[in-house]
């Protein structure tokens, strides 16, 4: 991977900067950045999936069991902590990863995406007719959590979501970029270009998909808690396969080079979502296609390959 | 000879009506290098694939210094040590020929970081050596899919002896390299497999390369061997000569 280039560095400590700010000088957006942010999360899973060819049209199944790991705490075991579910929820997707991973890393391409989406439509329609357990459709509503023992006001508690989720995605995004210039990563993207060699170095493909499918499984357990909590609430939309296609919308709007491609699609993508569908009821999603017709046509690396010195080098 | 590393008996394997392996019995002995050759469609590549285990034959085995390797995959077998380069070379076309080789190195080890960069890995001289041995360090940094045909065989079989072999099976390794480079190549290879005592299997068309470099030469025909022996005397062979070198 070739070292970021000194715009892709500023653009980087300005977008951290810009998370920081906004929500002191907009503090009605502090919420959006939570879910920016926290989504960003979700699409680095997709990003490390990508890096293998493979795209996961199911991949909201672990968002969705993050964000009812938080429900069923609060409504099974009463109001809990924030720490508790940042571990909780990954861990319940995680387990979750690890048992349909098994499974579907033995297959590539369309049968490995639609296998995936039917994962996910099965834990979609547990969702939604297990009415007793989950009030189907409606969803469950999640109470404001604690921080370590700490209760906060409903405006306070909004800032100390914000700042520890962007804490979170400094944590894990620099984990996830490490990953993907690990051996492990190159091996990823190995799968991708030839992976007959890669079984001939003695390699097996599939345990390295495994470890990209669980860590991905992670993220978006992970990543959905955090939109459990800032929403307060978790539906069976959650877990609905047009949330999976929206997750891989951002990842090849903001670009799969690296990391930091989930967070530009992600924000841009929840600002456009925002403001046109503040001001133009249904066109968010016209604007939104017509923006990624334009990435894909203009500019295959994403957002953040305009950024990329070598970006017309991965044009091929 | 010494002992016997790879041990193939009676491997047959039929692909709708053409034969590809009809009973192919062959021992690779410990030090040698072995040559294979004969015409196009002969079953030569379809030997390496089964021995290495892409290919399942539909009767005969493999063992591999008495452990019975037919049914096991190629990256169990290529852990065992025998690894392979290929005839149509098979590289990472996305990365760059030292991240390849890195990946390798890698894969070699058996610990597959999830957190150290690529580029920091431990083996990182000693594969930029052996680009330096095959002749293809100056593309160390290039990505692999810029590589003329030529050198991308020659990274294929660095990737090969990355993994520190104990066999090194070669499908027409220097196909693709030109003329005069070939010569070069195979000297500083064989120089090599012999000083890290790699014993070695070439499918070969070019019989100055199966004279100078071969201890044993197998000749392939119709998914048979035809004979097997020293180069002087099987290439002298008055059918060999008509049918295989085309004199
Ligand atoms: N996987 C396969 N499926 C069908 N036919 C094959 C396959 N592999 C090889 N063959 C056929 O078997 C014969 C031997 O092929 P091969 O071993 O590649 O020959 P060689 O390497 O000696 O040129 C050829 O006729 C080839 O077309
Ligand atoms: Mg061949």
């Amino acid at each position: 991977m070739p070292r970021a280039t000194l715009a892709a560095r500023l653009a980087i400590v300005a977008a951290i900067a810009l998370a920081v700010a906004l929500p002191i000088v907009m503090p009605s957006w502090a919420t959006l950045i939570t879910l920016i942010l926290a989504k960003g999360i979700v699409v680095l899973g997709i990003i490390i999936l990508l890096q293998a060819g493979q795209v996961s049209f199911g991949h909201a199944m672990f968002f969705g069991v993050g964000a009812y790991a938080v429900a069923f705490w609060g409504k099974y075991v009463g109001t809990g902590d924030l720490l508790l579910f940042l571990v909780v929820a990954p861990a319940a997707a995680t387990l979750l990863g690890l048992l349909v991973g098994l499974f579907v890393v033995r297959y590539r391409e369309i049968f490995f995406g639609m296998l995936n989406l039917a994962f996910s439509m099965v834990l979609w329609s547990l969702l939604e007719k297990m009415f007793h357990y989950t009030n189907g459709a409606d969803g469950i509503r999640v109470a404001r959590p604690t921080l370590a023992g700490l209760a906060f006001t409903p405006e306070t508690f909004q800032y100390v979501l914000v700042y520890l989720t962007l804490g979170l995605v400094l944590i894990v995004a620099y984990g996830v970029q490490r990953y993907l210039d690990s051996p492990s990563g190159h091996m990823l993207r190995a799968i991708k270009s030839n992976e007959t060699r890669l079984e001939y170095l003695g390699v097996s493909a599939r345990r390295v998909l495994l470890v990209g499918y669980v860590i991905s499984a992670f993220l978006g357990g992970l990543g959905g808690a955090l939109v459990a909590v800032a929403q307060q609430i978790a539906t069976p939309e959650f877990a609905y396969w047009t949330k999976s296609g929206e997750f891989v919308f951002i990842a090849i709007l903001g670009g799969v080079a690296n990391a930091a491609g989930a967070f530009a699609g992600s924000a841009v993508f929840e600002f456009v979502r925002f403001f046109a569908a503040a001001k133009l009821a249904n066109a968010w999603q016209l604007i939104l296609g017509v923006v990624l017709i334009a990435i894909i046509m203009f500019a295959p690396g994403g957002l953040i390959g305009l950024f990329r010195r070598d970006a017309t080098e991965t044009r091929r | 000879m010494s002992r016997a590393l790879i041990s193939a008996r009676n491997l047959s394997i039929r692909f709708g009506g053409v034969v590809a392996a009809d009973g192919v019995d062959l021992d690779v002995f410990e030090g040698e290098n072995l040559a294979i050759i004969g015409p196009n469609g002969a079953g030569k590549t379809t030997f390496l694939n089964i021995t290495t285990g892409y290919l399942r034959p539909q009767a005969g085995t493999v063992s591999y210094l008495g452990k019975d390797i037919t049914a096991l995959p190629p990256r169990e077998i290529t852990r065992l040590g025998i690894a392979r380069a290929f005839q149509i070379p098979q590289l990472f076309l996305d990365q760059t020929v030292l991240e390849n080789m890195l990946i390798a190195a890698a894969a070699q080890s058996g610990r597959i970081s999830l957190v150290r960069p690529l580029h920091e890995s431990p083996g990182r001289g000693e594969m930029e050596a052996l680009l330096d041995l095959v002749g293809v360090r100056a593309y160390a940094d290039r990505k692999a899919f810029e590589l003329p045909e030529g050198q991308r065989k020659l990274v294929d079989i660095a990737l090969a002896l990355a993994l520190k072999p104990k066999v090194l099976l070669m499908d027409e390794p220097t196909s693709g390299v030109a003329s005069s480079e070939k010569l070069g190549v195979m000297d500083i290879l064989t120089r090599a497999l012999a000083t890290q005592k790699v014993s070695s299997v070439f499918v070969e068309h070019d019989m100055d390369m199966v004279e100078r470099y071969a201890h044993r030469v197998a000749v392939w025909s119709s998914g048979r061997i035809q004979i097997v022996g020293p180069p002087a005397e099987v290439l002298a062979d008055a059918d060999v000569r008509a049918r295989v070198i085309g004199i």
